[in-house]
């Protein structure tokens, strides 16, 4: 049954639906230009030189590709720093932390939510306490303790992992909130689907591989987006633990150009350059990355 | 299939849509091809400690630097290593360049793993605390090299050297000679420098014009060191100082006297009365040459680009006398031998060939900063008695008071800059210096004034 609504009525609700979508619309370009334009003026400012980006500051100058515009600050930048290294390292360090975080961490998940042995639920409150210790505080015994550890690699025993690649991914393979990520997935998939594994004769592992991974990919995507970004952005500890320049990640380049006079145009070009790339990705995968941070439960 | 209940119509479900876009599949194949990566990149590096030989070769020495991306500097440090390298077959010193910005955090690391290099480069104000710390062995045998040196540059604690520097850098007021004529204002003198009265009267000259931005740029936005290092010495002109230099112990009495009252009001009436922006921009230096400001509190770095943009026209003024004499602070970057070394006569060897004149000038030339000894001086373009930048050399020979040389000077550097952030931002000045006064204190007797 409908029930026809009188004209003036309907105008009047159809007029404030319509106000409302401006007010929104309006609402979303005001945030759109908040959280947009310091990226326009980053790469705006990589093609002035220094001179202009500070004369234009101040004024929507600073965010229009205007007055003497050149690639000098790119040029700079690849004869001041090792880019391509320090991008290789940083691909490198932020792909296999992901790539074995994922594992480590569904792992660790999984036999916390799927495997009955005493003690879960406290190993899983001591795992979830650890979210609360923020990591300036554990740097120090961090870097102790990676000083002590023996390695063993293709030149035999060495003790120490310092000014090494795997000093700066094996640390931030574990992560709590990872796990409890993963767990609080797997808790969702019903338990049934193990029990009928079972009976066909899967192990643990087989259910695990099987059963629940291939199940889980919105949480899979979850934690690569947040295992990626800090491991890409990381830049305290690879300050402390990284000597050699062949090693750098490209966050600490940024320190580069911060002389006693800054170079701000090249700065402004290699934040671009480490910047964009990132950008890039996030926007060409940014509907599954939505809809599995959605539906695994993250927000805000 | 999964279905959106609200809207009643079937959705992707984000598990499908990764399987379909075969992202897990990617992610695990790079995933794996990096950890293959990270294991053959790895097993390739290896520590060494600092000052080891290999089987029958030279000791290596490893050298730190806070040059990472400083062409110039990096390239004339290199240059010297170069040299002392082919200059014998014992010892074979290697650079490792830092970027200046994170190298201090990068040496505290280090100190903490035990991990230093054998020669590094340091800050001079933080050779007294890392002395203490038991980051650096004292040099000996070369006190007639460095008595040639500019005080400035030479960092002693406890009665020892520690480490040398190649240069020194000095502040100025920079301001152009046609802004001085244009305003009436006096151009002033080594010999006559502007006392205060008359530096607050020609601010306000020339805020009364309105032809620029804020009179005067103090560079208020800098952060961390440049606190200490440009505004004690006004600190200092006015007859105060950071901490009481007869034992080093307390600051009581010196830090919150009368006359540093009268400085932190006159800071204060700075910025409130808009001489100064109250936040600089993050380069004073490029709105001081874009005609933002008048004068320009900063330093002898400045002197390419300001040079560049108003040639024989700027004026590097000595600082105004506030009454207690002009002031500039001293020191710049040093070298030490760290107590890690495994030879600390290889390490003193290098120290002894890279301290002379030559090489001094060969680094003041490329950084364009002061020559620490009159020799190099006379080699250096611009810095020979009467040169373009003689005239910092003065301000340095003339005007230094170093920044406190004791362990305790980091903490009262980041107390100084705190109190003076918030004067600035309209703190009442005498209860905020004796906070400042009570925080130095309690730090000196926790350390057991660092004996």
């Amino acid at each position: 049954m409908t029930i026809a609504l009188p004209r003036t009525r309907r105008s009047a609700s159809e007029q404030q639906d319509r106000l409302k979508s401006v007010l929104i619309m309006i609402l979303r370009i005001v945030l759109c230009f908040v959280f947009g334009l310091p990226l326009v003026f980053l790469i705006v400012a990589s093609f002035k030189p220094d001179t202009q980006i500070f004369a234009d500051l101040g004024s929507w100058a600073a965010f229009l590709p205007v007055g003497e515009l050149s690639l000098d600050n790119y040029i700079g930048v690849f004869e001041r720093v090792p880019f391509a290294q320090f991008m290789m390292n940083s691909v490198l360090i932020s792909v296999a932390t992901v790539a074995l975080g994922i594992v480590v961490n569904s792992m660790a998940a999984f036999a916390l939510s799927r495997v009955q042995f005493r003690g879960q639920k406290l190993i899983l409150g001591i795992v979830l306490a650890t979210l609360i210790v923020p990591f300036e505080t554990l740097a120090l015994p961090l870097l102790w303790w990676c000083n002590q550890l023996p390695y063993f690699g293709i030149d035999g025993f060495s003790q120490g992992w310092l000014d090494t690649y795997e000093v700066q991914i094996i640390p931030f393979i574990a992560n709590a909130f990872s796990i409890y990520l993963f767990y609080q997935y797997f808790d969702s998939i019903p338990k049934e689907l193990d029990d009928a594994a079972t009976v066909d004769g899967a192990g643990w592992f087989r259910i695990y591989r099987s059963i629940v991974m291939p199940l889980a990919g919105p949480a899979v995507a979850t934690v690569a987006i947040l295992t990626f970004l800090p491991a890409w952005n990381s830049y305290l500890w690879p300050l402390m633990v990284v000597q050699s320049e062949e090693l750098r990640p490209a966050m600490v380049g940024i320190d580069y150009f911060k002389q006693l006079s800054v170079s701000w145009g090249q700065l402004m070009a290699y934040a671009s350059m480490i910047t964009v790339p990132i950008l890039v990705l996030f926007i060409a995968f940014q509907r599954a990355f939505i809809n599995s941070i959605a539906s695994s439960g993250v927000k805000g | 299939m999964p279905s959106d209940p609200v809207r009643g119509v079937r959705t992707i479900d984000a598990s499908e849509e990764l399987v379909k876009s075969g992202l897990i599949k990617k992610l695990a194949t790079v995933g794996l091809a990096a950890a293959l990566a990270l294991t053959a990149a790895a097993c390739s590096k290896g520590g060494t400690t600092p000052g080891t030989q290999a089987a029958g070769g030279p000791v290596e020495l490893s050298m730190w630097t806070h040059n990472a991306g400083n062409k110039g500097e990096l390239g004339a440090i290199e240059s010297i290593v170069t040299e002392f390298n082919a200059s014998q077959t014992k010892y074979q010193v290697k650079v490792q360049a830092f970027p200046q910005d994170s190298y201090n955090q990068s040496v505290v690391a280090a100190a903490a793993a035990k991990k230093l290099p054998c020669i590094l480069d340091i800050d001079q104000p933080n050779v007294a605390n890392w002395a203490w710390a038991g980051y650096l062995a004292p040099m000996e045998g070369m006190d007639d090299v460095l008595s040639k040196y500019l005080p400035s540059t030479v960092a002693k604690w406890n009665g020892k050297t520690y480490a040398y520097g190649y240069y020194d850098v000095s502040l100025a007021m920079v301001t152009r000679k046609s802004i001085l004529k244009k305003y009436d204002i006096r151009e002033p003198s080594i010999d006559q420098p502007w006392t205060g009265d008359e530096f607050m009267a020609a601010l306000e000259k020339v805020k009364a014009s309105g032809d620029f931005d804020y009179p005067a740029d103090f560079a208020t936005g800098w952060t961390g060191e440049w606190w200490p290092y440009g505004y004690s010495p006004q600190l200092q002109s006015f007859g105060a100082d950071l901490i009481n230099r007869s034992d080093y112990k307390s600051a009581e009495g010196v830090l919150n006297s009368d006359k540093a009252v009268a400085w932190a009001t006159w800071f204060q009436k700075l910025a409130k009365d808009k001489l100064i922006p109250k936040k600089s921009s993050a380069d004073p230096a490029l709105d001081f040459v874009n005609g933002k400001s008048a004068f320009l509190w900063n330093g002898s770095w400045t002197a390419i680009s300001t040079r560049e943009k108003f040639g024989d026209d700027v004026l590097f003024a000595p600082p105004p006398d506030f009454g207690n004499g002009p002031k500039v602070g001293g020191g710049s970057w040093t070298w030490g031998i760290s107590t890690n070394c495994g030879d600390a006569a290889g390490a003193a060897e290098y120290m002894k060939f890279a301290a002379a004149d030559k090489y001094v000038a060969k680094v003041a030339k490329d950084t364009n900063n002061i020559p620490t000894t009159d020799a190099a001086a006379a080699q250096v373009p611009g810095f020979e008695p009467g040169g373009a930048n003689d005239i910092f050399r003065q301000f340095s020979k003339k005007y230094t008071t170093m920044r406190p040389e004791t362990p305790g000077y980091p903490f009262i550097a980041t107390e100084f800059a705190k109190v003076s952030q918030d004067i600035l931002a309209g703190a009442d000045p005498k209860s905020a210096l004796d906070q400042a006064v009570k925080n130095i204190d309690a730090n000196q007797a926790a350390n057991n004034y660092f004996q």
